[in-house]
């Protein structure tokens, strides 16, 4: 016998609200779970299927790199051209973004491309608070501590191949809900990013799933985005859904928009000034009135560990 | 007659500090966002050119009008221009570089938009030392010239504005569009002046521009 579906309530939508409460479930589970040490420690990769997320640390402590920036700040100013121009503005366009059951095509030179859920991806990993100064070409900074995992653990889960040269992220590509996209305006989408292949293995290149021990809001990049602290931020490309390692350099978005502004490399450079501003300090957010900028370092302040990835190169030529 | 001028005067003025009372509110009540000295700077200097746009704009439009009234207040809103134009500076070295001479100094030479704000507000400077009565008896002829001069800040104050962009270009935009129009309108009237002074119309009393007192 047959009997008619009632049309009113569709069984989609049951299932949907289900594995809605699962996530809630599951992200209340992570927060209340992580009982460890403050500080970089990892919660170990296990055979459960579920993320789990470190315990944040400690607000005051940033590791020798000054106070860390107020979430609050760091949450209404971000640059997501793909919804607003203006900072303020995108913290609520982007709650826009459907960011639940995010998948990332990874492909390319890798012996196992494909599509991968998220979780998946997330609770094959260890996730762990890196904090990082962020520095915006813009000349202004902040100290973040994201939660994720190194870029480096990625690619060689899915085996790169020896052509593998560089590696490309894509971002979402959803005019539905980005009014930037949907006009078409400035910049070419979806948004483009790529790094070096030594540059993406380097274990300070992070994919970030969170900031400050909790899911990465939306203005933010979520559901996964990437962090190279040694770089300008528009290089921590946000809102990933694709990774192709690739034997050439891709063309990047920045850098088509205005090749002599935004080179690929954009690597934090005090003494290799923007050409049409200086990039000698910066303004940190959270910082008071008639106080002095921040003089700017080298690498953001990461040559120790990636100043070799650049040792033979003119920097001013390769900015 | 003279009472309604005063009244409208002190309206005015009070009408031109009304930007800063309203930063000062949004400075007193925390509410310039993650970035509050980026904030004020940017909203000072938006005054200071829109200040300098309305000065601009009173000749055309009381050409257009034929009505006198406005000439009076041609000189407080440019000297309101200068301003905000010297609160953005002092913002830009005091609140910002916490008047850090060396950073200044790097920063200045090495981004270029700078250097179009510095013409901008060498000029105004300029215009508004000579503003008062006695420095306009003294200068004679040389003052109108001088004081032509704010075209030029305009349009400096234009670039300084579109150069420090990363890439959205609306707002400046809007201001190139006022500025062309207000210089246009400009050329426009002295090309007809010119006109009319080659056919040598024996009581052809040409638009003046400078009408100023």
């Amino acid at each position: 016998m047959i009997i008619k579906t009632d049309k009113t309530i569709p069984a989609s939508e049951i299932t949907d609200l289900l594995v809605f409460q699962q996530r809630r479930k599951i992200i209340k589970a992570l927060l209340a779970g992580a009982l460890l040490p403050a500080g970089i420690v990892p919660v170990s990769a296990n055979t459960e299927l579920q993320p789990r997320w470190p315990e944040p640390t400690d607000s005051t402590d940033s590791g020798g790199l000054g106070p860390i920036t107020p979430t609050e700040l760091v949450k209404n100013y971000t640059n997501y051209y793909e919804f607003s121009f203006n900072k303020e503005d995108s913290t609520e366009l982007a709650q826009r973004l459907p960011t639940a059951n995010w998948t990332i095509e990874i492909g390319g030179e890798v012996e196992k491309p494909g599509h991968y859920q998220l979780e998946d991806i997330l609770s094959r990993q260890t996730l762990r608070e890196y904090v990082y100064r962020f520095r915006c070409v813009e000349a202004w900074s902040m100290v973040v501590p994201w939660v994720g995992f190194p870029l480096a653990e990625l690619i060689k889960w899915v085996k790169p191949l020896s052509g593998a040269k560089f590696v490309k992220f894509t971002s979402v590509y959803d005019p539905g809900s980005m009014p930037k996209q949907r006009i078409d305006a400035m910049l070419n989408w979806p948004y483009v990013e790529a790094l070096r292949i030594d540059e993406a293995v380097h274990p300070l290149t992070i994919l970030a799933a969170g900031m400050y021990g909790d899911v990465l809001p939306k203005q933010n990049g979520a559901a996964l985005r990437l962090v190279v602290p040694w770089k300008y931020g528009f290089k921590s490309i946000k809102a990933i859904v694709k990774i192709e390692l690739l034997q050439r350099a891709p063309m990047t978005t920045w850098h088509e928009f205005a090749p002599s502004e935004y080179g690929f490399y954009a690597n934090v450079n005090p003494s290799v000034p923007h050409p049409r501003w200086s990039q000698f300090s910066e303004r940190q957010l959270g910082s008071g009135f008639f106080t002095p900028r921040r003089q700017t370092e080298l690498y953001n302040g990461y040559g120790e560990q990636v100043a070799s990835l650049y040792s033979d190169m003119d920097l001013r030529h390769f900015y | 007659m003279w009472l309604r001028i005063n009244n409208a005067w002190i309206a005015i003025s009070i009408g031109c500090l009304l930007p800063l009372f309203g930063l000062l509110l949004d400075i007193a009540t925390d509410n310039l966002g993650s970035n509050p000295i980026q904030a004020i700077h940017i909203r000072l200097g938006d005054w200071s050119l829109r200040f300098l746009c309305l000065t601009l704009a009173i000749t055309p439009i009381q050409t257009m009008t034929k009505w006198r009234g406005m000439a009076d207040y041609r000189q407080m809103l440019g000297l309101y221009a200068f301003f905000y134009a010297t609160l953005h500076v002092l913002g830009y070295l005091f609140v910002d570089h916490a008047g850090e001479w060396g950073v200044i100094g790097i920063d200045i030479v090495q981004s270029s938009y700078i250097w179009f704000g510095v013409i901008a507000y060498v000029i105004v400077l300029l215009l508004a030392i000579t503003s008062p009565k006695s420095a306009k008896k003294r200068l004679g002829k040389n003052w109108k010239k001088l004081h032509r001069l704010i075209y030029y800040a305009a349009g400096a104050a234009v670039i300084h504005y579109f150069w420090q962009l990363k890439g959205n270009l609306f707002q400046p935009l809007f201001y190139l569009t006022i500025v062309v129009f207000l210089l246009g309108f400009r050329v426009l009237v002295w090309l007809k002046n010119r006109q009319l002074a080659k056919l040598m119309l024996p009581k052809g009393r040409p638009i003046s521009l400078e009408e100023n007192d």
